[in-house]
């Protein structure tokens, strides 16, 4: 009886401490990929100056006379995001209001799974879709679109991005106490005037909170700009022709034989780690809003 | 009166407005399945499965893709699930409120946040050169697993969290130890939650094609990795290896891309049916996701 207890007490230690040890792996991946990032992006910067990288506005490190702006991949991506941003946010908002607001119990069950399956497609489909039937259908209707443009991209990622803006935005909503709808009810406003006057404005915080993760998502997004949107870095804010996304010219150079070791190389870690830093200052203002928002209705 | 009257039919337009939006989504869905279906299932055929790829369309097929994201899916699931698995029963049931446990816990949200790309150069960096393991489907393996990882923290936390702390109390007052507890009560009654968690993560990383194209997965490839089992003539008849970890790999999300990258109508076909066969397997393993979380709901009496 005696011995088995303490068998029992030395399997109980050795399962916490090899539990222990599998969560640290999160933290080991984290550092990873800070330590990869930074270790080849000094390399980089070793040879090409922060200045230089920030304030050129050429980019073309396969080409013979190199520049290292970053400047035109940046606008590709910007612009990209802010196209599916157009879409995402009015449509994504509408419709968060509608299922938290006006929808049924049973209407939004069978609606919500659907939304997820619209999450849930390989982008590397929506990269198709934008390329072979987005891009066909727009150009029947803009003369002088190029086969490849951030138009097409960007509606097709913004329509990606929908059910993450919708709901978070739902759960949001769902947030706010039922009491400050009924105090508008009493007063005798109708269900858009609830919806728009005081759920929305109310639960402003966490929708802030949703849209910065969404901007975020699309900067990182990289098979349907990889696809549809180009592989030419230009300073341009023209959604109809050819650009280049950081994202996209990771995947243009990976693709290709550059050898281990060298400048070209090192960039795509350079761009990793511009693209790392975007993203982790965006979803660390989103968690500071959602807890914000979190917060106000405890 | 009037302004009533003007009021009762803007919310009309607007609850108009929020079902179009919410239809929108479904309809561009509808449209995509549509026109992937015409473009590609006359293309499925026996043949497509079990031919190479190949520079001629018609010959071309995915059978060095599926086998390539089977392996890469088997290495992904055996790290990823029981890591993810632990670390969530780590978080919930034993981790003390200290600064180690807050550092590991902003490490998953952060993870979680990571674009994939990234995933793909920390396994170009770390498991392609730094291990060695050049572009084998193990390094591709890795990858995936680490970007699956908190997917699979995250929502097995949810599950763990959603069993009501009686039961645990129940448990520990018929004696049973802490491991007891969480091995005999806690997981088998949050076990349906966490699997469709797992399957849902796994349905993520099937589509995968940024992290792979990253570590530099090839496009073309006409070879299988070593299969684990091999049967031969002499004895002892059967050979077990896992060498096959360790041959370079294609997978389907990276053939399809190859494809469509393509200029010939031929192989946007190709793609076409490839993404059929993509869509069906993300699709099947969302449909399972969903049964067994309805099931595990109408089990479930607390």
């Amino acid at each position: 009886m005696f011995r088995k207890n303490k068998f029992q007490k030395l399997k109980e230690y050795l399962i916490e401490k090899l539990l222990f040890l599998f969560s640290l792996v999160s933290i080991f991946a984290t550092v990873g990929i800070i330590a990869v990032l930074s270790f080849e992006a000094f390399a980089f910067f070793k040879e090409v100056s922060l200045l230089k990288f920030f304030t050129d506005t050429q980019w073309t490190p396969l080409f013979v006379k190199k520049h290292f702006g970053i400047l035109p991949l940046l606008c590709g991506t910007l612009l990209t995001t802010l196209i599916a941003m157009l879409i995402a946010l009015p449509v994504g908002l509408i419709s968060a209001v509608y299922l938290s607001e006006y929808a049924s119990e049973k209407a939004r069950d069978i609606i919500k799974p659907v939304m997820e399956i619209l999450a849930a497609i390989p982008t590397v489909v929506y990269g198709y879709f934008a390329l072979l039937f987005v891009t066909p259908l727009l150009r029947k209707c803009i003369p002088g679109m190029s086969g490849f443009n951030s138009l097409s991209s960007g509606l097709v990622m913004g329509t990606m991005i929908i059910p993450l803006i919708s709901s978070l935005s739902e759960d949001a909503f769902h947030a706010v106490p039922m009491g400050l709808r009924e105090a508008g009810y009493a007063l005798g406003s109708n269900r858009m005037q609830v919806s728009l006057r005081i759920v929305l404005p109310a639960a402003f915080s966490g929708v802030c909170a949703a849209c910065v993760l969404a901007i975020s998502r699309a900067m990182g997004e990289t098979m349907i700009v990889a696809i549809a949107a180009g592989q030419q870095p230009r300073l341009t804010l023209n959604p109809l022709v050819p650009v280049e996304t950081i994202t996209a010219y990771i995947v243009q150079v990976s693709l290709g034989d550059t050898p281990h070791g060298s400048l070209e190389y090192s960039t795509i870690f350079a761009c990793g780690m511009f693209l790392f830093v975007m993203t982790y200052f965006l979803n660390i203002v989103s968690y500071k809003l959602r807890k914000h928002f979190q917060q106000v209705y405890e | 009166m009037n302004k009533r009257i003007l009021n009762k039919r803007l919310d009309g337009l607007f609850k108009v407005l929020g079902i179009l939006t919410t239809v929108f989504g479904m309809l561009v869905l509808l449209v995509l399945f549509i026109d992937v279906f015409l473009d590609g299932a006359s293309r499925l055929s026996l043949g497509f499965f079990t031919s190479f790829p190949s520079r001629k369309p018609e010959a071309a097929g995915i059978l060095s893709a599926w086998v390539g994201t089977l392996w890469i899916m088997a290495v992904t699931a055996f790290i990823a699930i029981p890591l993810g698995i632990g670390s969530a029963i780590y978080l919930e049931e034993y981790a003390p409120k200290n600064r180690l446990t807050a550092l590991i816990e902003i490490s998953i949200a952060n993870l979680a946040g990571v674009p994939s790309v990234i995933f793909g150069l920390l396994g170009l960096g770390l498991f392609v050169r730094w291990f060695n393991l050049d572009r084998s489907v193990l390094a591709g393996g890795l990858t995936l697993a680490i970007l699956v990882l908190p997917v699979i923290i995250l929502s097995t936390r949810e599950a763990l969290r959603a069993i009501p702390f009686s039961i645990r109390e129940a448990s520990y007052a018929v004696g049973a130890t802490k491991w007891q507890t969480v091995y005999l009560q806690v997981l088998p009654a949050a076990l349906g939650n966490i699997m469709t968690g797992v399957i849902l993560a796994m349905s993520r990383a099937v589509g995968e094609t940024a992290p792979l194209i990253t570590i530099g997965a090839l496009t073309y490839i006409a070879f299988l990795p070593q299969p684990p089992v091999i049967l031969s003539g002499e004895f002892p008849f059967i050979r077990v290896g896992l060498q096959g970890l360790f041959d370079p790999f294609t997978a389907l999300p990276i053939q399809i891309f190859n494809w469509v990258s393509r200029p010939q109508k031929g192989f946007s076909v190709n793609a076409s049916a490839g993404i059929i066969v993509l869509l069906g397997i993300t699709l099947a393993m969302n449909s399972i996701a969903v049964i067994v979380r309805y099931r595990q709901r109408k089990k479930t009496r607390w």
